[in-house]
């Protein structure tokens, strides 16, 4: 296979580049950065840096048919090495995923369920959007349901799918209502209305979905007046922030880690008792290192008095991904099939390393995720896995048990 | 070869299904809808013959549920033509009332093979496969685990799935109506981008059908949730008492001599 550039190969690199926000990837020097720093790059046949160069070389058909094409996790460490400031990430992979489907080849088969999923409910699990609010089933404060009761509020709160239908994750969705309410905002959720914002369905390459999910978030969005859209979920908090504005959809929109830093001196006075804990943080991708928001959530943490803050050895921009994200929430399978492993696996030994009792996270996904890797790596019960708010929601005497 | 294919709306069971006031039918309005997965299947087998045999994949639903979607989604895999009979609001025909409705519609069609889902999970007065066959007259295999194109033209080989594991291949001469289990792989995936595409650039064809629907054979007094039964008893003690146990009851249901 020729790897010499050919006009065909550039010109397409051009124009696939074009959908990200960084510099055209015609600007690679081939370094390796990429390939090097990516925590699959090794499991790939073609990383960052071949995806480049074999397009550039007109080698498409190969990259397109290749498993490998689904291995990236989107945890944004090559786009955020990259010394060309390269949009990998979240331009070239999704553009090339994209083309890929478009030439006919399928996607791995977990991802066509979730897709599909997607499309016919609006949430990634497959659920009935009926059942959207079955979380606050007999919780203790209030639930508005703006799409029965329009009217003004502080906080539009996207809920997220995880947080509305996986079991695991409802103690954090209940608690965070009760924190809400505690402070003294006025808030609603969507209810039976509410779709994902669509930020995986993106990454994956499926354009057509996510346009599908901006029309529609739109439509909802725009009939309802709110001050802040605030989310649970990293990836919308991503979507939101910095998608929807490229179709002239632009929202004020917070990750609750940084409006709760916000209200750092309400919620000290809130806190009534402490949580003995070590603890260490994992630096979620989407809020972490393609954002750069570190400090909120650690000053969330610290706020707990019995909490002992650790860091792990890869920490903010170095922090290992969890293997969840840019669709990879449901490649588990192919990518342990095509020679990679389960990140979150690694991620959770890390954590232990540390001594930490608790490992504190701030995505919905990371719950499960780091669960589960603590039976795999014989961690259970030695490591437990908590979201900031239910730690927080602890110290408030707000938490699911103090409440039942 | 020129393929018809039959697309149903089944209700969506990951909604709970709700029966309606009378207490002897579903409340189809509180019912999603999905296309049905043998259908599913069919118009996958049929993509896959036209792809490797040439010909047009004429796709065909009643106007109901979701079947916009479905016909528009049938557009971007590949299918050539979607037809949408219309059928009055609120009215859920029988398998033996629809097959009438889609033979009429496909009088007019060129039809070397009509490909159909051997089964749907609201069936109730027989299945519509071979229903679909005697109101077109035409020869019908059901159980077909995969279609390939025929030695000769105007025949295709199906494998026949039977009881113990038996796979046939037989060969069928058309026109005929073969009775869809499963392709010969699974439904493919089309990028929604495709999907939003073939909605603006599709058209459907909506014939006027005027079949007298047939009445159906089976009318339903009562339709209720299962019931939880009281019958169950739990065996407990030594291995040797519940052993014996179990042997009494054999003895008693008549089973055991």
């Amino acid at each position: 296979m020729s790897v010499v550039p050919t006009d065909a190969g550039v010109e397409l690199l051009e124009q696939l580049g074009k959908t990200g926000s960084g510099t055209s990837p015609l600007g690679c020097m081939q370094c390796g950065m990429c390939a090097a720093s990516c925590p699959l790059g090794a499991a790939m046949e073609f990383p960052p840096r071949k995806l480049i160069l074999q397009t550039m070389a007109g080698n498409l058909d190969k990259v397109l048919a290749s498993p490998s094409l689904w291995m990236c996790v989107g945890c944004y460490t090559c786009s955020h090495r990259c010394p060309r400031d390269i949009e990998l990430t979240d331009g070239l992979w999704p553009a090339l995923r994209d083309r890929s489907m478009q030439a006919g080849f399928q996607p791995p088969g977990e991802l066509q369920e979730t897709f599909q999923n997607l499309f016919k409910y609006g949430n990634t699990l497959g659920k009935s959007p009926r059942q959207r609010l079955d979380w606050a089933k007999g919780l203790d404060v209030p639930v508005l349901d703006l799409s029965k009761e329009s009217r003004p509020v502080d906080v539009l709160w996207l809920v997220g799918c995880y947080p509305s239908y996986y079991p695991r994750n409802h103690a954090v969705t209940r608690a965070w209502a009760r924190i809400m309410t505690r402070l003294g905002v006025s808030w609603g959720v969507l209810g039976a209305k509410e779709k994902s914002a669509g930020e995986c369905e993106r990454m994956f390459g499926e354009e057509g979905l996510f346009e599908t999910l901006v029309e529609e978030n739109r439509k909802l969005l725009g009939a309802q007046q709110f001050e802040t859209l605030v989310t649970l979920d990293p990836h919308a908090y991503r979507a939101l922030h910095a998608y929807y504005p490229r179709f002239g959809a632009w929202y004020p929109v917070q990750h609750y880690t940084t409006f709760l830093a916000e209200r750092l001196d309400a919620l000290r006075g809130m806190i009534v008792k402490p949580v003995e804990a070590t603890v260490t943080y994992h630096d979620n991708c989407c809020v972490g290192r393609r954002c750069g928001c570190y400090d909120p959530p650690r000053a969330l943490l610290q706020l707990i008095p019995g909490v002992k803050l650790v860091e792990m050895d890869r920490h903010h921009d170095n922090a290992l991904c969890c293997g969840g994200g840019g669709g990879g929430m449901w490649l588990d399978a192919h990518i342990v099939a095509h020679g990679g492993h389960r990140l979150s696996d690694e991620r959770i030994r890390q954590a232990a390393a540390t001594g930490a009792d608790t490992l504190a996270v701030s995505c919905p996904y990371e719950l499960s995720r780091f669960e589960d890797a603590a039976k795999v790596a014989g961690l259970d019960g030695q490591v437990k896995v908590r979201d900031i708010i239910e730690l927080l929601a602890e110290s408030m005497d707000l938490g699911e048990r103090s409440v039942a | 070869m020129n393929i018809m294919v039959v697309v149903r709306q089944v209700p969506d069971l990951i909604e709970s299904l709700e029966i309606d006031a009378s207490g002897s039918s579903l409340d189809w309005d509180a019912a999603s809808f999905i296309i049905n997965e043998c259908d599913d299947h069919a118009l996958e087998q049929a993509l896959l013959l036209k792809e490797a045999a040439g010909g047009t994949v004429t796709v065909v639903a009643l106007d109901q549920g979701d079947v916009d979607n479905t016909l528009y989604t049938a557009a971007a895999k590949g299918a050539d033509r979607i037809v949408k009979i219309p059928v009055d609001d609120g009215w859920h025909p029988s398998p033996r009332a629809a097959a009438a409705l889609y033979a009429e519609a496909a009088k007019d069609l060129a039809k070397d093979l009509v490909l159909v889902g051997v089964q749907a999970h609201d069936e109730l007065d027989g299945v519509l496969a071979p229903a679909l066959a005697a109101a077109l007259a035409l020869p019908y295999v059901g159980v077909i685990r995969g279609v390939q194109a025929g030695s000769e033209p105007g025949s295709v080989v199906a494998c026949k799935e039977f009881p113990g594991a038996v796979m046939a291949r037989l060969d069928v001469r058309l026109p005929a109506v073969l009775g869809i289990l499963g392709a010969d792989q699974p439904p493919r995936y089309v990028p929604v981008s495709r999907i939003r595409a073939a909605m603006k650039e599709s058209r459907f064809e909506e014939p006027a059908v005027a079949a007298a629907p047939a009445a159906s054979l089976v009318s339903v007094h009562k339709l209720y949730p299962p019931v939880s039964g009281t019958r169950a008893e739990m065996l407990v003690g030594s291995e040797s008492d519940i052993a014996g146990r179990i042997a009494a009851i054999l003895a008693e249901k008549g089973l055991l001599k």
